[in-house]
């Protein structure tokens, strides 16, 4: 009997794929989530808007918060640690988190280096904007990847443009000779051998979902269409009008994503979506998406 | 042998890959009416409270029991064995209750308790490399039950006439000898339909 392989570690991101996995910041947001049919939820401090509202330092959630949402859902909960900071991820995995998520969200607690999640039993989901990060966090471990996109936005061009960027770059490997892979693994800062697999086989070997700035069902739908295989809904649902209704309606649409008529009836009457931000008005630190590589 | 994966949510891809390499044709299966021609259904491994939640929206439940009174069968794997089951502890309400079983979700704890191990299945030579995540155990059966394997003396997978359930994940490795002792499960009911 082994535990924390990477079998099993990836495996657990593989079931929740076709699915949602909403923010919450308390127990009650948490039940809601899971009603509406989420296949697990974030347990945070703040949403993503609001840690750019209140700026400082962010940081991991108050353990208090993470075991209120753990003692009333059954789904899987994750919960972020500050990219590099190898103690609050093994609190997080002490604690009896489900997933860690390795986020730019939160104030980075090193520049350069991030956690060996090879040696956590547990498994991480890291951002990623192109190919060479995502294969570097999966050498460093990650079991699941995400875009990173930009989070707290409300504003999904930059999850579009991460995905984009990736499924590219996975054609374009595919289409390399092995000699021209030696030159391209050296260009993208991977190990060689990991780059040949993810060219033979056309795919990342660890489940890819969409994140950073998914606000609507059609957003959600947008992504699945797009070739994410599931997707993370951060400040989009609890900064809604109907959190109950919009976390129901990102749900419905994520799994119907080629089904126009269906995402029409969910979107009716949801209210007012976040505000959103546009991303050329954001620059140096306030693009979360920049502070690691 | 036409196969459907129930794919509102959660490992489809992984099960139609190794239908396919049992010998079967597979297909995602979305909406009802898909059910129409299939000769089996699996219902994959995800987050059960989430594909329990989407079949009822899209009133999957009285078609699949209607499937399942024809004699075809039927695979759940993880959270379709909760889906499968009559009773689920702690929850006054199932999903199908097509088997006479009692299930315990997240049996084992949470994910770190998670794990891979060599397991006995009754019908197949030898032990199968079994992965268990976040999985339920079968507590108790009834008498037209019958228990294809254990693990620790707990129930990980039965079978009852057309329908056949486990714990873990056999679409995570690239053994499929349980989904070719399922591809048998439907040609024989098959031929028994003609």
């Amino acid at each position: 009997m082994e535990t924390g392989t990477s079998r099993v570690k990836r495996g657990m991101a593989e079931m929740q794929k076709g699915g949602v996995i909403m923010d919450v910041m308390n127990a009650e947001q948490a039940k809601i989530a899971e009603a509406a049919g989420a296949v697990a939820v974030m347990a945070l401090e703040r949403v993503p808007s609001d840690i750019r509202a209140a700026g400082g330092v962010a940081r991991m959630a108050d353990p208090t918060i993470v075991e209120e949402v753990t003692k009333v859902v059954s789904i899987p909960v994750m919960a972020k640690a500050r990219i590099g900071h190898y103690v609050e991820a093994k609190v997080l995995e002490s604690m009896g988190v489900d997933y860690i998520d390795e986020s730019e969200v939160l104030t980075p607690a090193d520049e350069v280096f991030h956690i060996n999640k090879n040696e956590f039993t547990i498994p991480f989901v890291c951002g990623a904007k192109d190919l060479g990060e995502a294969l570097r966090r999966i050498q460093e471990g990650a079991s699941m990847i995400r875009t990173k996109g930009e989070p707290g936005t409300g504003n999904v061009v930059e999850a579009v443009r991460h995905l984009r960027l990736i499924h590219g770059q996975i054609r374009r490997v595919s289409s390399l000779s092995k000699d021209e892979l030696f030159n391209e693994a050296k260009v993208l800062g991977v190990n060689y051998d990991l780059l040949v697999q993810v060219a033979e086989a056309g795919k990342l070997p660890v489940v890819n979902f969409a994140a950073g700035g998914v606000a609507t069902p059609a957003d959600a739908a947008l992504m699945m269409h797009l070739g994410a295989e599931g997707v993370f809904v951060g400040s989009g649902i609890f900064k809604s009008d109907n959190p109950e209704k919009f976390a129901r309606a990102i749900v419905e649409a994520t799994t119907h994503y080629t089904d126009y008529k269906l995402i029409t009836e969910v979107s009716k009457n949801l209210g007012t979506p976040m505000k959103g931000i546009d991303i050329k008005t954001l620059s140096g630190f306030d693009r979360m998406q920049d502070r690691s590589i | 042998m036409k196969i459907g994966v129930l794919a509102l949510q959660g490992a489809v891809a992984e099960h139609i890959r190794g239908l396919e390499a049992a010998g079967a044709e597979a297909v995602a299966v979305k909406r009802v009416e898909e059910l129409d021609s299939l000769d089996g259904l699996v219902i994959p491994g995800g987050e059960s409270t989430t594909i329990g939640k989407l079949m009822r929206k899209y009133d999957f439940i009285d078609p699949i029991r209607k499937f399942s009174a024809e004699g075809k069968p039927l695979f759940g794997t993880c959270a379709g064995l909760i889906v499968l089951a009559d009773r689920i502890e702690g929850q006054d309400d199932a999903h199908l209750e097509l088997m006479d079983m009692t299930v315990q979700r997240n049996a084992f704890g949470r994910q770190r308790e998670s794990f891979e191990t060599d397991l006995d299945i009754k019908g197949i030579d030898e032990p199968i490399r079994a992965v268990f995540i976040r999985a339920p155990l079968i507590k108790e059966v009834g008498a037209g039950v019958d228990v294809l394997s254990t693990y620790k003396d707990e129930i990980v997978a039965a079978r009852q006439n057309n329908l056949l359930a486990c714990s873990f994940h056999p679409e995570l490795t690239d053994d499929y000898r349980l989904h070719a002792y399922f591809v048998d499960m439907a040609r024989e009911a098959a031929a028994s339909r003609v």
